[in-house]
């Protein structure tokens, strides 16, 4: 796999590329990685660890409630972020398996979120779990939780923060998820707050990346985009993070899940 | 009439949040890590009033503002086109000023996340917009020199809620950098000038 981004990268530079030419290139290149992509390995990897039991109580995660009732993976990531009761907050799919993972396996929090982030070398748990969960919600529509007033106030704090401007560049989400057909370098940036360019990535996240080979999660897109707008770090799960997670889903709302998605 | 009606039917159902809302949020939900810190998240004037206004600011207070930004720029005295070689390579680097980069260490301008610059480079951005042949089109006089050394020291002296980061301004660059920049633009010889 490691020679296909290099193999890809070659043949970009060498080939003259002009503007009018490179969404072809591009495109031609997203249907080239999309064939032979390991994300069926992390899906199956990731089952195995559901049911592996786990923590001080032995149990796996096979009870987790996702929000579709204990135990029922089909259907849920698409669901999500919704309220949930028992801790009286708005959770997106990582928050979710870290509560579980401290409820039901009784493990500490700070053990569960040491290593929330993988490498090439070694993936995390929660991209595993991710990978497995969310692929059991192919050909479910987006439908992120609307009706109870804790997911309301999630998606207008989304919103807020998604055009907020701070940091040490000055940046907000919109500074470039603002327009169309913009890019930074030959990347293609989406305009997140409409819905026509939310629906195709929200149902592709999470996603393979094959320029680092690794599996990344919705969690970590939003971390590394805070990363270069010079922010300092966003908290895992935070209020925050799920918030602006809320805001991006249900602007995709109603857009059948086809992930885990194979990025450049 | 109309605006009291509007401000009743508002209290009820506009649920906007406030940036000094999200600005507890962000203080609340996010840590500082390596050079990153977390004064990092709370807004200056000009970030608070572009946040407001949707980065369409009243004229007269973007006026002012603009003139308080442009104090912060020491212009240094003499010529400011340096070595556009040097130039170049600092376009290219996109690090600075993040929690991945070593505090200290010489960063770059990421002038081609958004810029196309050199013709020798296609994979440039498009945020912004293309500075090819920027000085051949412009001259390179003192004037010129000033103009682009300030808006890369502090883009927001010349217009108040750019996207463009205050690079000199945020310590992404130093001054002898800028320069090294200024001559990226202006140098006849440099490439962007061919």
């Amino acid at each position: 796999m490691r020679w296909l981004p290099l193999a890809i990268a070659g043949a970009l530079i060498c080939t003259p590329v002009f503007a009018q030419d490179a969404k072809k290139e591009i495109q031609k290149y997203q249907q080239m990685i999309a064939d032979g992509s390991p994300v069926e390995l992390f899906e199956l990897e990731g089952e195995a660890l559901w049911k592996k039991p786990q923590g001080p109580n032995n149990v796996s995660l096979e009870k987790c409630d996702l929000g579709q009732g204990a135990g029922v993976v089909k259907g849920a990531y698409a669901r999500l972020p919704r309220y949930f009761k028992d801790a009286d907050r708005v959770m997106d799919l990582e928050a979710r398996l870290l509560h579980c993972m401290t409820t039901l396996q009784g493990r500490s929090r700070e053990e569960a979120t040491k290593r929330v982030f993988g490498n090439e070398n070694q993936p995390s748990e929660m991209e595993y779990l991710s990978a497995y969960v969310a692929s059991q919600s192919r050909g479910v529509k987006l439908a992120a939780g609307t009706s109870h007033p804790k997911e309301k106030e999630a998606y207008e704090l989304g919103k807020a923060l998604f055009f907020h401007r701070a940091g040490g560049w000055d940046m907000s989400c919109a500074s470039c998820h603002g327009e169309e057909n913009k890019r930074i370098r030959m990347q293609e940036l989406p305009v997140m707050s409409k819905p026509q360019f939310a629906r195709p990535i929200m149902a592709t996240w999470p996603a393979y990346r094959v320029s680092n080979s690794q599996f990344k999660t919705m969690q970590w897109r939003i971390n590394d985009c805070f990363r270069q707008m010079r922010y300092p770090e966003p908290k895992f799960a935070s209020d925050a993070t799920i918030a602006l997670n809320t805001f991006l889903t249900v602007t995709a709302a109603g857009e059948p899940y086809r992930g885990p998605g194979t990025k450049r | 009439m109309r605006s009291a009606l509007v401000f009743v039917i508002c209290s009820i159902f506009c649920t906007a949040v406030l940036a000094q809302d999200v600005q507890k949020v962000l203080q609340r939900d996010f840590q500082a890590r390596g050079q990153a810190t977390m004064d990092r998240v709370v807004q200056d004037g000009l970030q608070r009033l572009c946040t407001d206004t949707n980065d369409r600011p009243p004229g007269d207070v973007a006026r002012q503002l603009e003139a308080d930004q442009m104090k912060t720029i020491a212009f240094p005295a003499g010529n400011l086109i340096g070595d556009w070689k040097n130039g170049e390579r600092i376009a290219q680097n996109g690090r600075g000023l993040q929690w991945t980069d070593p505090a200290g260490a010489t960063g770059g301008g990421s002038c081609y996340n958004c810029h196309q610059i050199s013709p020798q480079e296609s994979s440039h951005g498009t945020l912004g917009p293309s500075l090819l042949k920027f000085g051949w089109m412009r001259g390179s006089g003192p004037e010129m020199q000033r103009y682009v050394y300030g808006k890369i020291y502090n883009a927001k002296a010349y217009n108040l809620c750019s996207t463009m980061p205050r690079l000199g301004h945020s310590g992404t660059l130093t001054s002898e950098q800028i320069k090294d920049l200024v001559g990226l633009l202006l140098d006849p010889a440099s490439p962007v000038n061919k």
